[in-house]
């Protein structure tokens, strides 16, 4: 419209560094100054890392077993038998025997891979209502929508700990027993499985609903454990600090793997005799044999290992830094050679002129 | 004779939509209009639209929902809002919703803002002028009454200085004879005053109480948008009156210097031609947007295909794994088979990859362009002190395409020259006047002047007025008749309106300037003009105060090229005195004596030949019988309802032959400032520029020369003046084939074969070696746009580096125009001014209004206004070199980074079953592009700079990437896509290699999937944060402050949204409490992020040093050489361009032979083609510039040969 025409005989623009676009500034220039060093200061401190890191990775001992049960494979393939597929019939129990010929360095960790088994897919990880799990009352009648199929049974009680998640916990269990001498008697060796999870889930994310008249099992009256679960959530443990949803083996299974691969803690071995880790002699693992993943093809481990301070076992970034480490320094000479060689050929150039 | 500098009805056709025709009322094309004069009632049967105008769109009850439909009319809003009602379905939504409303509601909400306060604005303005206030005559009385309520029919009352109120018929006025002044500013730009006259009939009535009892009725022409034209009938008493644009006051003039006026309103508020005329302008679009729509469909395809891949993969894991999985993951109810599962997943995914083509892009994109122009707004040095102008970007969008510019059209009056008219010669009875002479008698240089001419005789003459030849004053002494008839011619038969503040003080508003600068030389040389009213013309001769009875005007209009006037002297003898171009004029004269008219014709072209522009005059008596018949004629041909202007046009005819030659005028048309050198370094810059003028052939160039755009240096100039096709067709086979002929000669292989068809033609001429020129007049023209001709045509142009188009047409100039917009895919500027120059404004892709001129619909039209020719080089070769590598690197960035961001969901689409789970948390993709990468960015966009200003003035070769569109193009955009999924190849598959096995320091696990979605995200922020420091190649402190900010912020947010309080209100919103404390406390995580950075930056820096090694571009070396001589302390920084013209002569008015060739032959002027590097004034240290100079002479267009050798110590 022409009412709002050109402003004529407006003012003189301001004569600042911002809109005559003058701000200092500073201009970096790749110069050979820069990239040069960057490359070869970068590939050392790489290499560097690099050769710390594989040393201790490769001084972190692991032990893994695998005791899926397929045919043929020890005398888990029993249990794994009887399932056919399912879960087998309660307490059935296998195990595994090994012997250190030296001692297995300590703090010792036991841990139990699940492998092929999807946490990461989407529909598992969302089957769950943190909600409830963090000791909301309304939430724990009424389970959120994204935990369907598991959230109410068939009989209309509320699930809880409603989805997915839980419904498919993990519940193989372990204990280690320990012969010094051949002729000895096998001891037990004290698993430590408190502080298995992380403080902020036990404390902050996990919390159990109040309790009613200083009962959980009344807390929890109304609503129905998971279909797959032979026992109430709160009878996970006697341990009132270790039971319903803040039970750490429960804890540490709802804590979801990234990837289809993945091994989760068991157990801590640092208590006793065996603080300084595990000492030479032939060991048994009793397992007890619940948990079926044989349908869906997959696999299940136990893993002793101990760990360093990056750790676990972890060849890949220590190679992985080696291998960077080594290309920027190859790079970095390329790059030398480069400009030494155009270098010349400037001078060449004004030699000429 | 003087170009036509307004065609109106030229521009209203080719430029203005005719937008009034989607505001037909409903009820049917309207046929005629018929309003009675103070008869509301029967006016009312019309419905005629009321006298308010509504500009706004919206009131604040429509503004949501219209603003919204109109915001999702466009198709990436769409495509947000399906993204959006695809999330909403719980089976397929792998995202929450708020990840794209978020961003949405963000978009639309800052685009609402914006239309809203525009719309604000224009409420503001409609009420302002809807509220003003007119006096209306209703029920015989005198009421004052607010504009919206006048109504079609109404008498209305205006004063002095008052705004028109609707388009009106007038009907009296305080004036003699109904005359009223009137000043059309607002309407079409032009400051100079016009004249109104009421019809006689009308014209009597004076007073309220006669003008209550009129009851005239109009029919006339329906609302239209031309400005010049009006045709209707006044009825009244029986009586048939034909009225003419003459009578019409438009709405949006002021009435000046008239005491009262009364009108009848005719048309009202959105009928006016005002309101007709302010169609909305054609939305330009720049290639980079049309490039960026390709890219974003290509984008689109790509994401259908990621998404085709992930469902096909869904459906053969659910097949596979899934189906046994289900004893832990049973299928949703709906899901009964692994194929449905694959489709569900499709959509998914369609989901969480959308953010390949995010929503801030467009915002992002106009934020950045908004920066950009505003920078142009507050550029100091495109401002015009002397008009105190500033340049304006009037339109916001088209910033980057600034920087590709290659084809420039220019007009000539008003752009490159000043358009201020200076009488500098005549020839009168076969003698010329005015060229100086020294005491010797030879011709005068420039700057030898000798006195000017004392006019302290005539107490009335303009003491600006300036002249040197005082022989025509002692002519004018002496009494020499033809002298005396000649300045009478000069103040009698014009237009002008003169104005007498004070006693003396004479003032002149005058049409065109050269009329104002006619009638002032008039005036010096003893001719005032002193005053006029319609019949009468006040001249002062000599001292003695003459009236001349005016009897007819005969305007000028571009047709007819001359005008004339018809006056009756106090002696009673009736006298025609015309003006016009010589071509006309030179035929319709009673045959002179032969030697009079050679010489004339030798003085023309002599003034001609210095680039003056030429009028010849002419008188004839006429007889009394004769006269009195031909007015008669004359009114009956004025009253005719059609053809009127073709019938007066004959009987103008008729009555302008046998004319007696009276002499010839000559006005020098003054260059503006800095032309010369704005073009020769455009020139440089490989920017073609082309003229296209109404101006005469050799008028045009002359400017060419002056202008360097032609130099006597060139090959040759070819002049293309053919009159038939044939002959048009036969010079341009010359010319090409000269130019194809002298590249064999100069032996560099190329063979030419006749046929013209062959597209090698072009490539051959491409490379045509020497310069040349092309001049073609507008007949020329006409043949050679013709279809089978343009391309011919095109291409002989394309060849020679300058091309002048001499009297063509507003139409032609759209035309060329279109013509190079249609087959050389480059992108075009069309400069001008004026109104003739609107279409062509409108054609091109940018088109620039020089403003603070004669008229502001250039101005008004265009994309980019400011007052000086001079300032184009800054507005191209800065801020458009600089916005378009602003924007380009950009969109480099912005595409890499939402490609590094969202295909790692593809790889982990592998490791979780295809089920579209997110890597990241939900915040993060919420967040990514609004939040954590967006500033920075945008900080690049807005501020970045590769050289300094002065540089890409002196390295004008610097602008040639945008040209050859090098920084952002289909491979950039592939580079840059693959970057990012390599980016994101490695942003999976290191954490991914890490986390396989490992486990945290504390012996928990360290691979679950909040841990790797914090670190995938951490290092994903870190990387892009990094890369655009990379980019980023000038830190100002808001870069700074934007980059490290966003890394802060981002820290910031993840442990905000990963705390106990918000886990604690929102437990299923904020589920990785925690997270970020427990996973970033690990080394693991860290060594993983900083292996990651290393991975993704390190190539990327090997690249850009090796480029920058062994194959620099012109701005790397440019920066390179800053950075050095910034080190060496910059011994030498004279050599500035000194001495540079001060005068603003243009030169032009000595022949290009004596002054310019003379300039060559000197070699001086090589400074103008080593401008480019006129700071640098040693060799020692630069012996690169020398081969770079060298480049630029051989003019081979290899934008960087390996001869600049430039980093070294």
């Amino acid at each position: 419209m022409t009412w709002s025409a050109t402003a004529r005989g407006a003012h003189q623009p301001d004569n600042t560094a911002f809109t005559q676009q003058r701000l200092p500034a500073w201009q970096p220039l790749l110069s050979a100054g820069i990239a040069l060093p960057l490359f070869f200061c970068a590939g050392l401190a790489f290499i560097g890392l690099g050769l710390g890191l594989f040393y201790s990775s490769n001084g972190i001992k692991e032990l893994e077993y695998d005791y899926t049960g397929n045919p043929g494979t020890g005398d888990c393939s029993v249990c794994a038998a009887k399932g056919q597929g399912r879960a087998p019939p309660p307490g059935c129990a296998c195990s595994w025997s090994f012997t250190l010929p030296e001692l297995f360095p300590g703090p010792v960790y036991l841990y139990y891979e699940l492998s092929n088994f999807y946490q990461n897919n989407r529909r598992y990880g969302v089957s769950r209502d943190d909600a409830q799990l963090s000791g909301l009352a309304s939430a724990l009648r009424h389970p959120a929508n994204e935990c369907a199929p598991y959230q109410f049974r068939s009989d209309g009680l509320p699930i809880a700990p409603c989805g997915a998640i839980a419904n498919s916990l993990f519940n193989d269990s372990f204990s280690l027993w320990h012969q010094r001498q051949p002729s000895d008697p096998f001891v037990e060796v004290p698993l430590d499985r408190t502080a298995i999870a992380w403080w902020t889930d036990y404390h902050v994310k996990f919390r159990n609903p109040p309790l009613v008249n200083g009962s959980l099992a009344l807390a929890f009256r109304g609503t129905a454990p998971p279909p797959n679960w032979h026992r109430p959530v709160y009878e996970l443990s006697p341990d009132p600090n270790n039971t319903g949803f803040i039970n750490q083996d429960f804890v540490v299974w709802m804590r979801t793997a990234a990837l289809p691969t993945f091994r989760k803690l068991y157990a801590r071995i640092r208590q006793g005799n065996y603080s300084a880790g595990l000492p030479r002699g032939t060991y048994r693992v009793n397992i007890t044999y619940n948990y079926p993943v044989r349908a869906f093809g997959g696999h299940k481990l136990i893993i002793l290992s101990n760990i360093s301070w990056m750790g676990g076992k972890n060849p890949f970034l220590g190679i992985a830094y080696l291998v960077v480490g080594s290309l920027c320094i190859v790079m970095g000479f390329v790059m030398l050679v480069v400009y030494i060689r155009y270098q010349d050929q400037d001078d060449d150039d004004n030699d000429d002129e | 004779m003087t170009v036509p500098k307004e065609i109106p009805e030229k521009w209203a056709r080719a430029g203005a939509p005719p937008s009034w025709s989607q505001k037909k009322p409903s009820w049917g094309t309207e046929e005629e209009r018929r309003a009675r004069a103070n008869d509301r009632e029967y006016n009312e049967k019309f419905q005629y639209a009321s006298n308010c105008i509504k500009t706004s769109k919206y009131n604040i009850v429509t503004f949501l929902p219209v603003n919204l439909f109109e915001q999702f009319q466009e198709v990436a809003n769409t495509y947000f809002l399906f993204l959006l009602i695809l999330q909403l379905i719980p089976q397929i939504s792998s995202l929450s919703w708020f990840t794209t409303i978020v961003p949405l509601v963000l978009v639309l909400t800052i685009t609402a803002v914006k239309d809203a306060t525009d719309d604000y604005f224009r409420h503001k303005s409609d009420n302002q002028v809807n509220n003003r206030h007119s006096q209306v005559l209703i029920n015989g009385v005198l009421q004052q009454e607010q504009w919206m309520n006048v109504c079609v029919g109404d008498i209305i009352k205006l004063e002095n200085n008052q705004f028109v109120a609707a388009d009106l018929l007038l009907l009296s006025s305080s004036e003699p004879h109904g005359l009223c002044y009137i000043e059309t500013a607002e309407l079409d730009g032009e400051t100079n005053m016009k004249v109104r006259q009421a019809i006689p009939v009308t014209s009597e009535l004076g007073d309220v109480s006669q003008l209550a009892r009129f009851d005239g009725e109009v029919i006339c022409e329906p609302p239209n948008n031309k400005l010049d034209k009006f045709s209707g009938t006044l009825y009244w008493k029986e009586n048939k009156f034909p009225l003419s644009n003459q009578n019409m006051l438009l709405r949006g003039c002021v009435l000046r210097n008239t005491e009262w006026c009364f009108g009848l309103v005719i048309f009202a508020g959105p009928d006016t031609k005002l309101m007709q005329n302010s169609g909305r302008t054609k939305f330009k679009r720049t290639s980079i947007d049309r490039l960026m729509n390709t890219l974003v469909l290509w984008i689109f395809g790509f994401l259908v295909c990621m998404g085709v891949i992930l469902a096909i993969g869904n459906a053969i894991w659910e097949h596979e794994v899934g189906t046994r999985f289900q004893v832990y993951l049973p299928w949703d109810e709906a899901v009964d088979s692994a194929f449905f599962s694959g489709f569900l997943s499709f959509w998914s995914y369609i989901i969480i990859l959308n953010t390949v083509v995010p929503i801030s892009l467009y915002v992002s994109v106009e934020v950045i362009r908004l920066g950009h122009s505003y920078f142009i707004n507050w550029d100091k040095k495109m401002f015009c002190m002397k008009k105190r102008t500033p340049a304006e970007a009037r339109t916001t969008t088209l910033n980057e395409e600034l920087g590709q510019v290659e084809y420039i059209f220019s007009d000539k009056t008003g752009t490159l020259t000043q358009n201020i008219m200076v009488f500098n010669k005549c020839s009168i009875n076969g003698h010329s006047y005015g060229d100086v002479f020294d005491v010797l008698g030879h011709k005068a240089e420039l700057g030898e002047r000798p006195e000017p001419v004392d006019f302290s005789f005539n107490p009335l003459a303009d003491k600006k007025f300036l002249f040197w030849d005082s022989s025509l004053l002692e002519a004018v002494k002496m009494g020499d008749p033809h002298t005396h008839e000649f300045f009478r011619l000069l103040s009698l038969c014009h237009t002008v309106m003169s104005e007498e503040k004070n006693e003396g003080e004479l003032y002149y508003k005058a049409q065109s300037p050269d009329e104002g600068a006619l009638v002032t030389a008039a005036r010096n040389f003893g001719f005032v003009f002193r005053s006029r009213t319609p019949k009468t013309i006040t001249v002062h001769e000599l001292g003695t105060a003459i009236t001349y009875q005016l009897l007819a005007i005969l305007d000028f209009n571009n047709i007819r090229k001359r005008m004339s006037v018809i006056v009756r002297n106090p002696e009673g003898k009736i006298r025609l005195y015309c003006k016009g171009a010589d071509t006309i004029l030179l035929d319709r004269l009673h045959p002179p004596t032969q030697e009079l008219l050679s010489s004339t014709t030798d003085h023309l072209n002599e003034y001609a030949g210095d680039g003056l522009r030429t009028l010849v005059l002419a008188y004839k008596d006429l007889d009394e019988e004769y006269y009195e018949e031909w007015a008669r004629r004359r009114l009956q041909a004025s009253l005719a309802q059609d053809s009127r202007e073709d019938r007066l046009a004959s009987i103008y005819e008729e009555v302008e032959s046998d004319m007696m030659l009276l002499g010839a005028t000559a006005i020098e048309d003054k260059l503006q400032q800095g032309v010369p050198e704005t073009i020769a370094l455009l020139t440089l810059a490989n920017i073609k520029i082309w003229v296209l003028t109404g101006d005469k052939q050799e008028t045009a160039v002359n400017i060419g020369y002056s202008c360097k755009m032609l130099t006597d240096d060139m090959t040759e100039v070819f002049v293309v003046t053919g009159h038939t096709v044939l002959e048009v067709r036969e010079e341009l086979r010359k010319a090409r084939k000269k130019m194809v002929d002298s590249s064999h000669a100069v032996g560099n292989g190329f063979t030419y074969q006749g046929n013209l068809s062959s597209s090698k033609l072009t490539s051959v001429l491409e490379a045509v070696a020497g310069e040349y020129a092309l001049v073609i007049n507008g007949h020329s023209l006409a043949h050679a746009l013709e279809a089978d001709m343009e391309l011919e045509f095109l291409e002989t142009a394309c060849a020679c580096k300058a091309v002048i188009c001499c009297r063509v047409t507003p139409l032609q100039k759209a035309q060329v125009v279109e013509l190079v917009k249609k087959y050389k895919k480059a992108v075009t500027l069309a400069i001008g001014d004026g109104a003739n120059d609107v279409s062509m404004i409108k054609t091109a892709h940018i088109g620039v209004g020089i403003s603070g001129q004669e008229g502001i619909q250039a101005v008004l039209a265009s994309d980019y206004s400011f007052s000086q020719f001079k300032f184009l080089q800054r507005l191209l070769l800065v801020h458009g070199r600089w916005s378009y590598l602003r924007m380009c690197k950009f969109l480099c960035y912005f595409f890499y980074k939402n490609f590094a961001f969202t295909m790692v969901h593809f790889w982990f689409g592998f490791f979780c079953g295809f089920s579209a789970q997110t890597v990241y948390d939900q915040y993060f993709i919420t967040l990514y592009n609004i939040v954590y990468t967006s500033l920075p960015v945008l900080a690049m966009g807005v501020f970045d700079q590769d050289v300094p200003e002065q540089r890409s003035m002196e390295y004008p070769k610097l602008y040639e990437p945008g040209q050859l569109n090098l920084l952002f193009n289909k491979r950039e955009f592939f580079i840059c896509i693959a970057q990012g999924i390599y980016t994101s190849v490695l942003m999976f598959f290191i954490p991914y290699g890490v986390f396989a096995e490992a486990t945290r320091d504390d012996g928990t696990q360290l691979a679950d999937y909040q841990s790797f979605a914090v670190t995938v995200a951490t290092s994903l922020v870190i990387v892009v944060s990094v890369q655009i420091g990379l980019d980023t190649g000038y830190w100002t402190a808001i870069n700074h402050f934007f980059i490290w900010g966003s890394l802060a912020v981002y820290f910031a947010i993840l442990f905000a949204m990963h705390s106990n309080g918000l886990f604690d209100m929102f437990p299923n919103q904020f589920r990785f409490v925690g997270n970020a404390q427990n996973t970033l406390a690990q080394p693991t995580v860290w060594l993983t992020i900083a292996l990651t950075t290393a991975v993704c930056i390190m190539p990327v820096v090997a690249f850009r040093f090796l480029r920058l090694s062994l194959k620099p571009d012109l701005s790397d070396t440019v920066r390179y050489t800053q950075l050095v001589r910034k080190k060496q302390k910059a011994q030498h920084r004279c050599m500035r361009r000194v001495g540079r013209t001060g005068s603003r002569r243009s030169g032009y008015a000595f022949s290009h032979q004596e002054g310019f060739g003379e300039l060559i032959m000197s070699g001086k002027n090589m400074r103008l083609s080593s401008l480019a590097l006129s700071s640098f004034s040693t060799r020692s240290s630069s012996s690169w510039i020398e081969s770079l100079r060298r480049k630029k002479s051989d003019s081979a267009n290899s934008p960087s040969g390996g001869a600049e050798k430039p980093l070294k110590g």
